[in-house]
């Protein structure tokens, strides 16, 4: 944790036993047969805290629930159960007309800055716009704020980047753009949904050192990633999900350096090395992440878990401190360890 | 024994309003049966129009030059007519996004089956056989062979797809970012099949990705491109353990790994316009080793070790000796 994140401890942010369900449409056919109506449990009992200053890494696989629960903390879904808290206050039922002072605290940055990026505003547009939307401040204000953004966002001088045009800008440009819109606004929160997978490996470095420096002064970060080995190298803390749980959470050293539960360890076993002499025989699961319309009773990796046991097909398991860790903070949901 | 050599190859698109984008500026490798070659870079390298180059299917506005050597034949003598006889059954292509290209309204087999009648490879009941057999080979069992591409996973589609470039037997199968959109556990599943495919068949695999780590473990030699050119090409372990251009040592450095500890760093910069005449080395901008002949005069491509080459100053001691 930083200085800034320890001045500041208390969570901004608090979610417990978050549920997130969406229902499946049902054709006239399974109607009138009287099929039972199904659901996708995106989201089934997540619990977590960010306080500010600090980055906290959500990682899985398609389909895990990573984003569904981020859009739900921003009220984007609506949860089916749980509460989510900000600064102390349950924002869950917020009714949406109160919704609009949240957002201002609360902002997201999208994956593909290609598509989030209206093509026909200038850069100065897009990032003045939620001045506009929030009415704040004059027009010399906005004008003040926008640049103080793109600063802050790593266009520098931000005079050169004002009167541009997206198509103008390189990737890693555009996605400094998209930050700057979210930072205008001064949020307490950040949520980074896989926020360089579409750019070039070599400016992917430099977003993630603006988001790293934005944590330092104390916002708080909920980045949302597929990626292991760049949760390991940014973030603080990382939780592992698996079919809409967190498996396993824990500091970012810590869960990548002594893993505990059995997904979280197949799943480092199979991210690929830069070193070509560090060839290990990755733990390959077999066949694909079940639906998360019919979850597995008991633990829910316990199908595709090596060490499942017959008690693992009836107890789900609990987030708690596992024998082996070397940490409080580290937690993870499985029986054996 | 190279199956595929590739030479001086060219690639020219030609732009509305008469300009030319010079997007693939003369590049050499060569790869052996069972091998698996890397072809690294970032996007705009042109290592996807050099792969549509060999299997003869760049677009109307593009011109070629070179040679493509396939077991002694070169493929770009006489155009599509040299070209087409080896496409799919000599040499074949899994483009990148396949595995969402499947036409919804066919069977999988059939989609399988239609690159044999289409080559005069196989057809009717011995082509759906041989469809299931392939099936089997890439891990899917033989009797999905009558689904349709929504009742796959991803990670079957992207496999039903390796088996439709295998169709026809190939020497050389050109892999385009197979695994990009995929999840980490289903990336590596893909990458096993694919070591397996080159060692179990013979089969030359040219793997072409931005995925350094991915190179790093699963190909034998790479090449890395930067602005339509090889910067350097060499065994993955000399690539990682002793670059030879600041390129590829810069790309390593930015590329996080899950155990390392030291800082990951940008590379400053963007690569180069392809659209008007490259002046010097076309990194120099972007180098932090440049010094004084980078900007003005072109590296030569030298051999800095057996098989290990890399276009870069330093490595000329005439050149860093006159400066």
């Amino acid at each position: 944790m930083t200085d800034a994140a320890a001045t500041n401890s208390r969570a901004v942010l608090e979610v417990e036993d978050l549920v997130v369900r969406y229902r499946i449409a049902r054709g006239i056919v399974d109607t009138l047969q009287r099929r039972p109506k199904l659901r996708v449990h995106a989201v089934e009992g997540v619990s977590f805290a960010l306080r500010g200053g600090e980055m906290l890494a959500l990682v899985g696989e398609s389909g895990c629930g990573k984003t569904t629960t981020a859009q739900t903390v921003l009220r984007l879904h609506e949860p089916d159960a749980g509460v989510i808290r900000f600064r102390g206050e349950d924002i869950s039922r917020l009714p949406p007309r109160k919704l609009r002072e949240l957002r201002r605290r609360l902002q997201i940055i999208y994956q593909d800055p290609y598509e989030s990026l209206d093509p026909r505003f200038r850069v100065h547009a897009t990032v003045e716009e939620p001045l506009i939307i929030h009415r704040l401040g004059s027009k010399a204000e906005r004008h003040a704020e926008v640049l103080h953004a793109l600063e802050q966002a790593g266009l520098d001088p931000p005079d050169l980047f004002v009167d541009r045009y997206p198509h103008e800008l390189s990737g890693g440009q555009r996605q400094r753009v998209a930050i700057a819109a979210s930072l205008v606004l001064h949020p307490d929160v950040l949520v980074a949904d896989e926020p360089v997978s579409m750019l070039d490996v070599s400016v992917r470095a430099g977003v993630l050192a603006i988001l790293s420096e934005l944590r330092k002064s104390g916002l708080a970060i909920l980045m949302i990633t597929h990626d292991l080995s760049t949760a390991a190298h940014f973030a603080d803390r990382i939780a592992v999900m698996y079919l809409g749980r967190i498996v396993e959470e824990g500091p970012a050293h810590d869960l990548i350096h002594n893993p505990q539960h059995p997904y979280t360890r197949a799943l480092l076993s199979v991210v690929p090395k830069r070193d070509p002499r560090e060839r290990t025989t990755p733990q390959i699961l077999r066949g694909e992440t079940p639906n998360a319309v019919r979850i597995p009773p008991g633990c829910r990796f316990n199908p595709r878990c090596p060490m499942a046991i017959s008690e693992c097909k009836e107890i789900d398991p609990e987030l708690r401190r596992p024998a082996a860790a070397t940490s409080a903070g580290h937690r993870a949901a499985c029986i054996r360890v | 024994m190279s199956v595929l050599t590739v030479s001086e190859l060219h690639v020219w698109f030609e732009l509305p309003g008469g300009r030319e984008l010079h997007a693939v500026r003369g590049i050499d490798f060569s790869v052996d049966a069972g091998e698996r070659f890397g072809l690294v870079g970032e996007s705009g390298c042109g290592k996807t129009t050099a792969m549509l180059a060999l299997m003869g299917l760049l677009p109307p506005n593009a011109s070629v030059a070179g040679e493509v050597l396939l077991d002694g034949e070169n493929l770009l003598v006489r155009g599509e007519e040299s070209a087409a006889p080896h496409r799919w059954r000599e040499i074949a292509m899994i483009f990148q996004g396949a595995m969402n290209a499947f036409n919804p309204v066919q069977t999988i087999g059939d989609q399988i089956v239609e690159p044999m009648e289409l080559h005069d490879f196989a057809e009717g009941k011995q082509a759906l056989a041989r469809a299931r057999e392939l099936l089997e080979v890439v891990g899917i069992p033989g009797d999905r062979v009558s689904r349709y591409p929504h009742e796959f996973s991803g990670g079957m589609r992207q496999r039903a797809a390796i088996a439709m470039a295998l169709a026809c037997k190939p020497k050389v199968l050109l892999a385009d970012e197979p695994t990009t959109a995929l999840d980490v556990m289903v990336q590596a599943q893909i990458l096993e099949l694919l070591i397996a495919l080159a060692s179990d068949f013979g089969l030359a695999l040219v793997l072409v990705t931005h995925d350094l780590p991915v190179v790093a473990q699963v190909c034998d030699r790479a090449a890395v491109m930067y602005a339509g050119i090889v910067a350097e090409l060499g065994s993955v372990d000399r690539l990682y353990h002793d670059p030879r251009h600041p390129y590829t040592r810069l790309l390593f450095a930015a590329t996080p790994d899950l155990y390392g500890a030291d800082a990951v760093g940008s590379i400053p910069g963007a690569p180069p316009r392809l659209d008007r005449e490259l002046i010097g080395c076309p990194f120099a901008p972007r180098c932090d080793r440049a010094f004084s002949p980078c900007p003005t005069v072109t590296p030569r491509l030298l051999e800095v070790e057996p098989g290990h080459i890399a276009a870069c100053h330093l490595n000329d001691h005439a050149v860093v000796a006159a400066s």
